[in-house]
């Protein structure tokens, strides 16, 4: 791959790609509108195929008079093309519906508990940037060797535990048996108390914390998130490994690495300096992916951690069988993701010559 | 690139040896090699367990007494109870055993109907191309950029309502995981038919006033299909953790009606904050160990296909470069090694 657009006449890249930058972007740009619609589309219409929510949440609890009024009520008896039509004109005004079991808007349910999912996903990211990219490298360097076969088989491993074992695990070891780190919560309850206290609290435990400038709060809230953002990075961390690792032998074969060595560039700054940096260019490149790895992760990681952000809190409504619930906070995740792809996207853009379209 | 090194290199060998694992198990040397082969041992015990469930579990998923009485809830490991008794007072060994059965049974459906969806969706979308591709195309991507746990979640809710008997529960996951595998399979397999609708052969089969539904079958499809067992692996074990998922969050299927891995570790959340560990370590691992050893199949299957990262046998026939030219300096580096693993 990396042969082909070497060999390309320089003339002939910069006339291809100039310019096409802000039509790439633009055209990026108007794809999300379908992606958005089409995953709203289905997930509203698989949810209704079911039938109506106050059936599923309520049904067998009322008597069936009760049952019809409430859903006339809601509006849930009408023709379902007209539901439609009110469900994608409230999106598209930024209300994605109230829930069945609280009655509180989707939206304030997200600000609520987004922001401890974003700390989590921010500390299981620290995680995967700080284990994946320097092991990754090391099993380049050792292609072959014990290192590079202890360390593949560690990043299969990470990837072939299901992240709530992999929580269960450090639960059990590090929580239960060594008992220096918590169980579970987002930090203590006395923590949770004093955090209160903050003017204009973030909901982001750390900033929080740091807020209120006492040592043995922001040591409370780091403790927390120890075990949760270990057991979120590792799946993470496993793929950084394998992909910095291939991309570093690939591009240790490539043109410009053997004219370097040529010159009389010394192996290890080779590979640190020549080979190293454009193998980093895939990772944001699949960061996209990884967003939504992360969010299933970040929904299981919270129910085994008691870590209340959105993935507990959809798991609780998940249990209430509140499906509007549901499939408010589903919907707004998937508008969460085609944005986060379609920055990645242009930042892979910006910093990747060869991606051009 | 149009044909597996296999066929490459050995035209006069058996049917046998050309089957997609026996040759890849005779071209891998060292490392590759012994991945390769753990990964088969591991998919191989799993299997085995699958199929002998019955004969091997020495209770049943839902038993919860024998001839002696009551079996008792939390038990740790013992001669009766080789790894305990659940919160529930169920055998652990049993329901691990039994639940390699629903596993089995999950992949299987799983792959069968991505397969077969994803295949026809992927040779219409590449073969005809047009408006017809591009919408699919746009589709595909966008289910393929969904959270698949989210997606597998809004599925179970419909199917089956969230709770369900062993065969509605199973195909609620086996379905759910299809919905994500699909955009996979169709991407691959449109790619490929794309790759091979130039080719030559395919012009002369159109001049000579084949149809199209037999020049896709018989002529793109045949030569398609190279990636598919790769993919295959890896959605396999992705099945297995999609499941555990649906499991773990109480989405899965019933314990009375079979049992289920991610189901039991869920049951043992509140096990381990009380220093219970057999109730949770015990499934965990038997995923891990599924997971990981058709994960280790796959990624060999990768490797090797992929000329960048395959190694040669020292002293092995030389695998016909496969069209790319292979850096000199990356196989020159270093003499081949064995059994480093």
């Amino acid at each position: 791959m990396t042969t082909s657009v070497d060999t390309k006449a320089p003339e002939a890249r910069r006339e291809k790609s100039s310019g096409s930058l802000g039509r790439y972007i633009a055209v990026r740009a108007l794809l999300i509108i379908p992606t958005v619609f089409i995953l709203v589309t289905t997930v509203f219409v698989l949810m209704r195929s079911t039938g109506d929510p106050i059936t599923a949440a309520q049904g067998g609890k009322l008597p069936p008079d009760q049952l019809a009024e409430r859903i006339a009520q809601a509006g849930y008896d009408r023709p379902i093309l007209v539901q439609y039509w009110d469900y994608l004109t409230d999106i598209a005004s930024g209300d994605f519906g109230t829930t069945l079991s609280d009655h509180r808007p989707v939206t304030e349910v997200l600000t609520n508990f987004g922001a401890a999912t974003l700390e989590l996903a921010f500390y299981a990211l620290i995680v995967a940037f700080a284990l994946g990219i320097p092991l990754g490298r090391l099993a380049a360097y050792h292609r072959d060797k014990a290192p590079d076969a202890i360390l593949r088989v560690s990043a299969i491993l990470a990837y072939a535990t299901p992240v709530f074992f992999a929580g269960l695990l450090l639960k059990l070891i590090f929580a239960v048996w060594l008992d220096v780190l918590p169980v579970a919560g987002r930090a203590s309850t006395r923590t949770e108390l004093e955090l209160q206290l903050v003017d204009n609290p973030t909901n982001i435990y750390l900033i929080d914390a740091l807020k209120t400038g006492d040592g043995a709060v922001i040591g409370d809230v780091l403790q927390h998130a120890v075990l949760p953002a270990l057991a979120l990075g590792l799946l993470t961390a496993g793929v950084f490994l394998r992909l910095v690792r291939t991309n570093v032998i690939s591009t240790f074969g490539a043109g410009f690495i053997e004219a370097a060595r040529s010159r009389g560039v010394p192996e290890r700054r080779l590979l640190r300096k020549h080979a190293y940096r454009p193998a980093l260019i895939p990772i944001v490149t699949v960061m996209g992916l990884q967003i939504a790895l992360l969010l299933s992760g970040a929904v299981l990681t919270e129910t085994t951690f008691e870590w209340k952000g959105l993935g507990f809190q959809l798991a609780q409504y998940l249990q209430a069988r509140d499906f509007v619930a549901v499939q408010g906070i589903v919907a707004l995740l998937a508008v969460i993701v085609a944005l986060t792809n379609f920055f990645v996207d242009i930042i892979a853009a910006l910093i990747d010559p060869r991606v051009r379209y | 690139m149009s044909q597996t090194p296999a066929e490459d290199l050995a035209p006069h060998r058996s049917r046998w040896q050309r089957l997609p694992i026996v040759s890849h198990l005779r071209i891998s040397v060292g490392v590759q090699h012994g991945m390769l082969v753990v990964g088969l041992v591991l998919t191989g015990i799993f299997l085995l367990t699958a199929l002998f469930a019955p004969l091997l579990a020495p209770y049943g998923f839902s038993q919860l007494r024998d001839d002696s009485g009551m079996f008792g809830a939390q038990q740790p490991p013992s001669s009766e109870h080789w790894l305990g008794t659940t919160q529930g007072g169920l055998d652990v060994l049993s329901r691990l055993i039994w639940g390699s059965r629903t596993a089995l049974y999950v992949i299987v459906v799983a792959v069968a109907a991505s397969i077969v969806i994803g295949v026809i969706l992927g040779l219409i979308s590449g073969y005809f191309g047009g408006w017809l591709d591009r919408t699919l195309i746009v589709i595909a991507d966008a289910i393929y950029s969904f959270p698949s746990l989210l997606l597998a979640i809004v599925l179970a809710i419909v199917i089956s309502g969230g709770q369900s008997d062993m065969w509605g529960g199973i195909f609620a996951a086996a379905l759910s995981i299809t919905v994500i595998f699909i955009p996979q399979y169709l991407r691959v397999t449109r790619a490929e038919v794309v790759r091979v609708k130039a080719e030559a052969f395919v012009e002369s089969a159109r001049v000579i006033g084949a149809s199209n539904l037999r020049i896709m079958t018989k002529h793109v499809l045949r030569n398609a299909t190279r990636t598919l067992p790769l993919i295959l692996t890896l959605n396999a074990s992705e099945a297995i953790l999609t499941l555990a998922g649906l499991g773990f969050l109480g989405f899965g299927i019933e314990p009375t009606a079979a049992a289920e891995w991610g189901y039991d570790l869920n049951k043992s959340l509140s096990d381990v904050t009380s220093g219970i560990w057999w109730t949770s370590v015990f499934p965990g691992a038997a995923i891990v160990l599924v997971v990981l050893g058709l994960t280790l199949v796959g990624e060999s299957l990768n490797d090797l296909a992929d000329p960048r990262l395959r190694k040669r046998a020292a002293g092995a026939e030389p695998v016909e470069d496969l069209g790319v030219e292979l850096p000199r300096t990356d196989e020159g580096a270093q003499t081949p090694r064995e059994g480093t693993l």
